[in-house]
């Protein structure tokens, strides 16, 4: 049964070998793995932020310093950055231009709340004299959740850059499998934050 | 079959397949409902402090784990249906696993040996 449609697909696939539907594929299958790499950055980042964590230096722990419902409010951004990201995306596999870079400028203005937020508390937190040079513990925090602005800021960066693409030259297949790839870092970021706020600022507060 | 014909057949694949492999409207709506319940329940337990420790332990890494497998299935589109979401599949498992060992054995072999030196 299944073997008919898939033997149509690949003479439809040669038949139109000029869409290039396989290598936009194989290009984000690509960054995918790309990304179970980054995985292994993050993951090495939380095993030295969760073996440094008690060490305070007499300075303050986590409960001194973590604010849950700033934190809230961060989460909360992203998200929403997340869906509306995916509309941004459903939009234009639709083709529908001006639908795809109102959904993108909506996600970039959440991704710039958090980013923003984000600046704000380690301001906040070096000028009252708890900068990453205090201790350990202190450390691994900036490193661990400073790695994952970087990627967001990274994530703007490229959003910003989409957005020019798309207005300029529409949405071509290529141009749409670079926004797929973006797509699965944005939602990878999404996932990374989860054990952030779980292991970091949940944790240290309880 | 006439070149009109196939694709038309073509493009009705193509759209099955996006359908499958990156999610519809409703996939992300049921997605962000799910991740919102997922990521209130442990905000709640920690700033309410009504739980034991624990307890409120379990919850929150529970509700992380369960939140992680929603955005892979509904943001990220995993699933073992199409060739590529197998790849996929499997290549974050694979992931999961080294991430498992060297996050885990880390912690393990530092907290066992920090022991040893207290006492």
């Amino acid at each position: 049964m299944s073997s008919i449609p898939t033997d149509m697909n690949i003479i439809n696939h040669d038949a139109h070998a000029h869409e290039h539907h396989d290598t936009g594929g194989d290009t984000v299958f690509g960054f995918w793995l790309y990304l179970m790499t980054d995985c292994l950055l993050f993951a090495s980042f939380f095993a030295t932020y969760a073996v440094l964590y008690m060490n305070t230096a007499g300075g303050v722990s986590g409960k001194d310093i973590f604010e849950l419902d700033f934190v809230a409010l961060e989460t909360a951004a992203l998200l929403l950055s997340s869906i509306t990201f995916g509309f941004a995306m459903i939009f234009a596999r639709a083709q529908k231009k001006a639908a795809t870079l109102a959904w993108l400028a909506a996600t970039f203005a959440l991704g710039a709340v958090f980013i923003s937020m984000e600046i704000y508390e380690f301001n906040h937190l070096i000028t009252h004299g708890n900068g990453p040079q205090q201790s350990a513990f202190l450390s691994a925090f900036f490193s661990l959740v400073g790695l994952h602005g970087l990627h967001v800021t990274a994530g703007l960066i490229w959003m910003a850059t989409m957005m020019i693409e798309i207005s300029r030259r529409g949405l071509k297949s290529a141009t749409v499998t670079r926004l797929s790839c973006l797509s699965l870092f944005w939602h990878f970021l999404d996932v990374v934050w989860i054990c952030v706020f779980t292991v970091v600022y949940l944790m240290g507060v309880m | 079959m006439s070149h009109s014909e196939s694709h038309a057949l073509n493009e009705l694949q193509t759209q099955s397949d996006n359908a499958a492999t990156h999610g519809s409207v409703k996939d992300y709506l049921i997605g962000f409902v799910l991740s919102i319940v997922l990521t209130v329940i442990p905000f709640w337990a920690v700033m309410n402090g009504t739980l034991s420790k624990p307890t409120t332990f379990a919850c929150i890494v529970i509700m992380a784990i369960v939140q992680i497998w929603v955005h892979l299935k509904y943001f990220l589109h995993l699933n073992f249906k199409t060739e590529e979401g197998k790849a996929s599949s499997l290549s974050f498992i694979f992931s999961a696993l080294i991430i498992v060992m060297v996050v885990g054995l880390s912690v393990w072999i530092i907290y066992e040996s920090n022991a040893m030196m207290m006492y």
